[in-house]
């Protein structure tokens, strides 16, 4: 595959600009119950039952961490090769929102959980390194409901106190193709990690998209605005391009740029100021008088390190020398941490290289039609191996693998018993096919004349008709070679 | 360091406390002389010292991950501005 060069500019009238963005992700951790409280933290609970006294902050409650939540912060962190920081501090970030009972966020703002860090992309035109500044905990807040009343806010505070990480990139990222790949490859680290689901429907995972744009070849930055909470990948890069339009024109029009919030409107695709946010960063923080500081020991932070699993850039790289897939087989079936199980116990089974083309090809396809993720798959990854090797082995061809593959969806059966019962097995007897092809050139007579006088398009018209007498069981090498031969003499 | 009014009006606003015009003069006089207090502090060479965020010399204390609380609906709603059965119900803030 040849290297495609990196080519997302912005042209003005004037010049041709480069956007430069960072994210702020949040990650909500995935534990029974709250950073502070024994809360549950089941999403689709019915409103306000998930709620404690802390959560709700009454006076006099204490806020009392939940051990799980620290590791799965430790975890994402060694996940993202990051500095786990062995003294962090809770801050309180002091603003008022109607979702926020307390009045502040316990949150981390001089001393995070986890350092400096970075994260790989496989992009067309090479990998690339994302910085990670910082990973944080801090907790979630409720959620407000704007549109079940003209007048009044319905607020379920089920959410807040749930622990989240808020995950910090330097400003390396160019594109909003970049952005797509960064925010997967976190999701699937995580994933892998078992720290966070992921679920962008559900809220798990949401960003906040610091944009800039600057002359092409600037060394400097230019004033950036931040789009506050955006939960989907297909929005981000909408908000990005128009971000990115918005603040190359004012710049070639002379004007300056407002460091600023700004919201994303999906309705109308554009994004526009929040002027409530003014004084937005504007959050006196504190060390939260309630908390004392988080000491880890580094035995517990090597123990958690050997206890991680396999990671998708670790596991591509084997999959590559293992299985003898190619750099993009690979990275497609280390995505998930399910489709590389699948994926394992399929090559074990039968063609390492054959079973990948398979998966990706009609499995993924049937998935995708049916909305099913690969741990629902109908067909079973051993059911699956058996088709690939019959495959592999010459029993069936493509075509009717897929025939195969259809029944063994509608019953559940599996394909040698479909194979069998059908009478599906290939034509592979040259002896048998000789004959069925010399009763077919016998009754095409014209044809073949023409044919022999230098028509040789009809070619594919005996190639048809094999297949068609022979119910698309004759073996399509075998026939194509018979033909060749029975065509010369 | 030095607070004028206008930085006692942001901070004022910041905290949701309403200050009388008539009131902002004194505020500030007191506020300033407070600050000066702690300016005075910074006489004393404190590189050395690790700062000090609460007396007790313990660490974090922490608690398994268990579900222990929650399931109280009608005893939190009871502050609620407005009565609902599910909801807080507050004044309408939307972007």
């Amino acid at each position: 595959m040849s290297k495609e060069k990196f080519d997302y500019f912005i042209k003005g009238e004037k010049e041709k600009y480069e956007v430069v963005i960072g994210l702020e992700v949040h990650a909500q951790v995935l534990s029974k119950s709250k950073l502070f409280s024994g809360s549950s933290t089941k999403f689709g609970a019915d409103p306000n039952n998930q709620v404690s006294l802390i959560d709700s902050a009454f006076p006099g409650m204490l806020p009392v961490i939940n051990e799980e939540c620290v590791k799965q912060a430790v975890r994402t962190g060694l996940g993202l090769n990051a500095k786990i920081n062995n003294y962090s501090v809770f801050d309180r970030k002091n603003y008022f929102y109607a979702d926020l009972p307390q009045g502040y966020q316990i949150s981390q703002y001089k001393n995070p959980i986890v350092g400096e860090g970075k994260v790989l992309l496989d992009m067309p035109y090479g990998s690339k390194e994302i910085g990670i500044e910082r990973l944080h905990l801090e907790q979630d807040a409720g959620k407000s409901i704007h549109d079940m009343d003209p007048s009044n806010t319905y607020v379920d505070l089920n959410r807040s106190g749930i622990a989240l990480m808020e995950i910090v990139s330097k400003p390396d990222l160019r594109s909003p193709d970049e952005v797509n790949a960064y925010i997967k490859k976190l999701r699937s680290i995580m994933r892998y990690l078992g720290t966070c689901d992921g679920n962008m429907q559900e809220g798990s995972l949401r960003a906040d998209v610091n944009v800039s744009v600057r002359k092409e070849g600037d060394k400097n930055f230019g004033t950036r605005c931040e789009i506050k909470n955006v939960n989907s990948i297909k929005f981000m890069q909408m908000a990005i391009e128009y971000e990115a339009a918005r603040q190359v024109e004012l710049i070639e029009n002379g004007k300056e740029i407002d460091q600023e919030t700004r919201l994303f409107d999906i309705k109308k695709n554009e994004t526009r100021s929040m002027r409530s946010k003014e004084d937005a960063h504007d959050y006196r923080y504190f060390p939260d008088p309630d908390l004392l500081p988080l000491k880890l020991e580094q035995k517990l932070i090597d123990d958690l390190k050997k206890s991680l699993p396999e990671l998708p850039d670790k596991k591509k790289e084997r999959f590559i020398k293992e299985y003898g897939l190619n750099a993009y087989e690979a990275n497609v079936l280390v995505s998930e941490k399910e489709i590389s199980d699948y994926y394992e116990e399929v090559a074990k089974l039968s063609d390492k290289k054959l079973a990948a083309t398979w998966m990706m090809g009609d499995l993924f396809a049937m998935l995708n039609d049916k909305g099913l993720d690969i741990s629902k798959s109908p067909v079973s990854a051993k059911h699956f191996a058996e088709l690939v090797q019959a495959i592999k082995s010459g029993e069936i061809s493509g075509r009717i693998a897929k025939e195969v593959f259809e029944i063994m969806l509608e019953t559940g059966d599996n394909p040698k018993k479909i194979i069998e019962s059908k009478g599906l097995k290939q034509q592979s007897d040259p002896k048998e096919l000789e004959k069925m092809i010399n009763e077919i050139l016998a009754k095409n007579k014209d044809k073949v004349d023409q044919y022999k006088s230098g028509k040789e398009k009809l070619f594919g018209f005996f190639v048809g008709q094999v297949m068609k007498s022979s119910g698309g069981k004759a073996n399509p090498q075998l026939t194509n070679e018979i033909l060749k031969k029975l065509l010369k003499g | 360091m030095s607070l004028d009014k206008e930085k006692i009006k942001h901070v004022a606003k910041l905290a949701r406390i309403s200050v009388d015009e008539a009131k902002v003069e004194s505020l500030t006089k007191d506020l300033n002389s407070i600050f000066k207090f702690i300016e005075q502090l910074n006489e004393l060479n404190t590189d050395k010292v690790e700062p000090l965020t609460s007396i007790l010399n313990q660490s974090l204390r922490s608690r398994k991950d268990e579900i222990s609380d929650g399931k109280i609906r009608e005893k939190i709603l009871k502050n609620s501005p407005k009565e609902n059965e599910e909801f807080f119900v507050v004044p309408k803030v939307v972007e």
